[in-house]
């Protein structure tokens, strides 16, 4: 699996108010590969997450999905590539109840009922959340929203999923079952996050991005334990790396 | 504070649509319907008309027992909002003095007797609605009308009302929790952070809206959002329409309080 699935050429983009948010980024990601993304608040993660199904067009750069470049007409084509699944389940659910918010994006693929209620029925058994068929979106837990909002996603079968902070707000035990969930998935993954311990569990391959620049890239194990490396990007070494430091304090 | 309980209780009314019972389980289409039809028999009654309202009763009282509704909660809400019915009438007391019956020697006006009679009618119809919501999921509502051939977009204006005014409220709530903790006694309650905290309100809707429409782009939407179809006519519904059309007719066009009323009165001669 040497072919690369995502690439971006230098890859700028300024928002209307003159902030430039990316300063040329520069990467390829290949088949199946899972890539954390990690940095300090405003380094510019987002901004790059919401370049990639083109809700963001770049101002300067190219970006590459599978074999088409992004431009303002592919975007319908690459949107079918791409699954996104948004910091904030309650803007990703939209739909008035379970089962109809996952076959939102099923019924604009224009399958044939049949098989969008075989996709639906995949996709929340998939994240364990075939009991909430029926229910609506303002009566879930924050850990059901999230693994609904990730089923609507995964019911559109997309090639890559992009995730921006997947594992925010959720109780210990429920971002546990996320991360097996997010294991599971053979996928390619890009996930957002400041939850270091989550990219070193699920992604195998970080980016460290700082002023609208990747200033590191590299196996996470690596990239990880580099403490100098995480404090000047206003991070800190996860938990699972910083035993020995935690018992020499105590 | 009062904020809270408001927003649990219009959460309420929600909850109680998620019950399983008979009337729940009734397509919304022929509940809609049904439901119109009642609206429009009890309108239809001349301003003068009292005793023939009053089988009327048996619509609301069938959807609030066997769609076990708590009576409370209705009440409450009719309650809530009989200030315009009572202000519609009040002044017909005052303008129709003609005096049409006399009960045990009091002469009442016409004006008394329309004015109850509006009463009536804004219970009856008020009450039907509010139960239509309570036996009714809001989805199914919206479906139902789709179904019904109105116009989409006003479909999709619903479906989007019902699922973010819980949140919107959220959001309100939160920011009024944070109001709360700052301002102490008056302080901090005026209305002119009154209007700033509206206008962020406003400000966050239209960020989220435009984060929604991102998450919905992203699903391939392109302008149309289609309703699912989870309902199908069964011969109960039909039969349950067909039933209480002609329940509502025989109400409307033979006045059975008066019939048992002049029975009763020459069997105790």
């Amino acid at each position: 699996m040497s072919h690369h699935i995502v690439e971006l050429k230098d890859v700028r983009f300024c928002y209307p108010d003159g902030t430039e948010a990316l300063k040329g980024v520069s990467f390829k990601i290949f088949h199946g590969e899972s890539v954390g993304i990690t940095g300090a608040n405003g380094a510019g993660k987002t901004t790059l997450l919401l370049t990639l199904n083109g809700h963001l067009l770049p101002t300067a750069g190219e970006i590459s999905i599978g074999d088409i470049p992004l431009t303002k007409k592919m975007r319908q084509e690459i949107r079918k590539k791409v699954g996104f699944v948004f910091q904030n389940p309650d803007d990703q659910l939209f739909m008035p109840t379970v089962y109809e918010d996952v076959a939102f994006g099923p019924i604009n693929l224009g399958l044939t009922p049949e098989k969008v209620d075989e996709r639906v029925r995949n996709a929340l058994e998939m994240v364990g959340c075939i009991h909430l068929m029926p229910r609506p979106p303002h009566r879930l837990s924050e850990g059901q929203k999230r693994a609904v909002a990730i089923a609507s996603v995964m019911a559109m079968n997309p090639d890559i999923l992009v995730m921006d902070e997947p594992a925010s707000n959720l109780d210990p035990k429920s971002r546990r079952q996320l991360i097996n969930l997010l294991k599971s998935f053979r996928h390619s993954k890009i996930i957002a996050s400041h939850d270091l311990d989550m990219i070193l569990d699920v992604c195998e391959r970080c980016l460290i991005i700082k002023d609208g620049k990747v200033v590191a890239d590299g196996p996470s194990e690596e990239i990880l334990s580099n403490e100098k490396l995480l404090e000047e990007n206003n991070l800190e070494l996860p938990l699972s790396r910083n035993h020995s430091r935690l018992y020499l304090r105590s | 504070m009062s904020f809270d309980l408001e927003y649990f209780n219009l959460g309420y009314l929600d909850t109680l649509s998620y019950k399983n019972t008979f009337v729940h389980r009734l397509d919304p289409r022929i509940k809609i319907l049904v439901s119109f039809t009642f609206i429009f028999f009890v309108v239809s009654f001349p301003k003068y008309e009292l005793s023939g309202l009053m089988p009327f009763f048996i619509y609301p009282v069938f959807l609030l027992t066997a769609g076990d509704i708590p009576l409370r909660a209705i009440a409450k809400k009719v309650l809530f909002i009989s200030p315009f019915a009572i202000f519609v009438g009040i002044f017909n007391p005052l303008f129709d003095t003609d005096v049409l019956i006399t009960i045990f020697g009091i002469p009442v006006s016409g004006g008394w007797i329309s004015f109850i009679s509006i009463i009536v009618k804004f219970i009856l119809t008020v009450s039907t609605a509010l139960l239509l919501i309570a036996v009714t999921s809001f989805p199914g509502i919206c479906e139902a009308l789709e179904r019904l051939k109105l116009p989409g977009i006003f479909v999709v204006q619903l479906l989007f009302l019902y699922r973010y005014l819980f949140v919107l409220l959220e959001e309100t709530l939160k920011i009024l929790r944070a109001r709360e903790a700052k301002s102490f006694g008056k302080k901090g309650k005026e209305v002119k952070t009154f209007i700033r905290i509206i206008s962020v309100l406003l400000l966050r809707s239209v960020d989220r809206a435009e984060r929604i429409y991102r998450a919905m782009l992203s699903r391939g939407f392109r302008g149309e959002i289609r309703v699912l179809k989870t309902h199908r006519l069964r011969l109960q519904d039909v039969f349950f329409a067909a039933f209480s059309v002609i329940i509502f007719y025989i109400f409307r066009n033979f006045n059975l309080v008066s019939f048992i009323g002049e029975n009763l009165k020459s069997s105790f001669r």
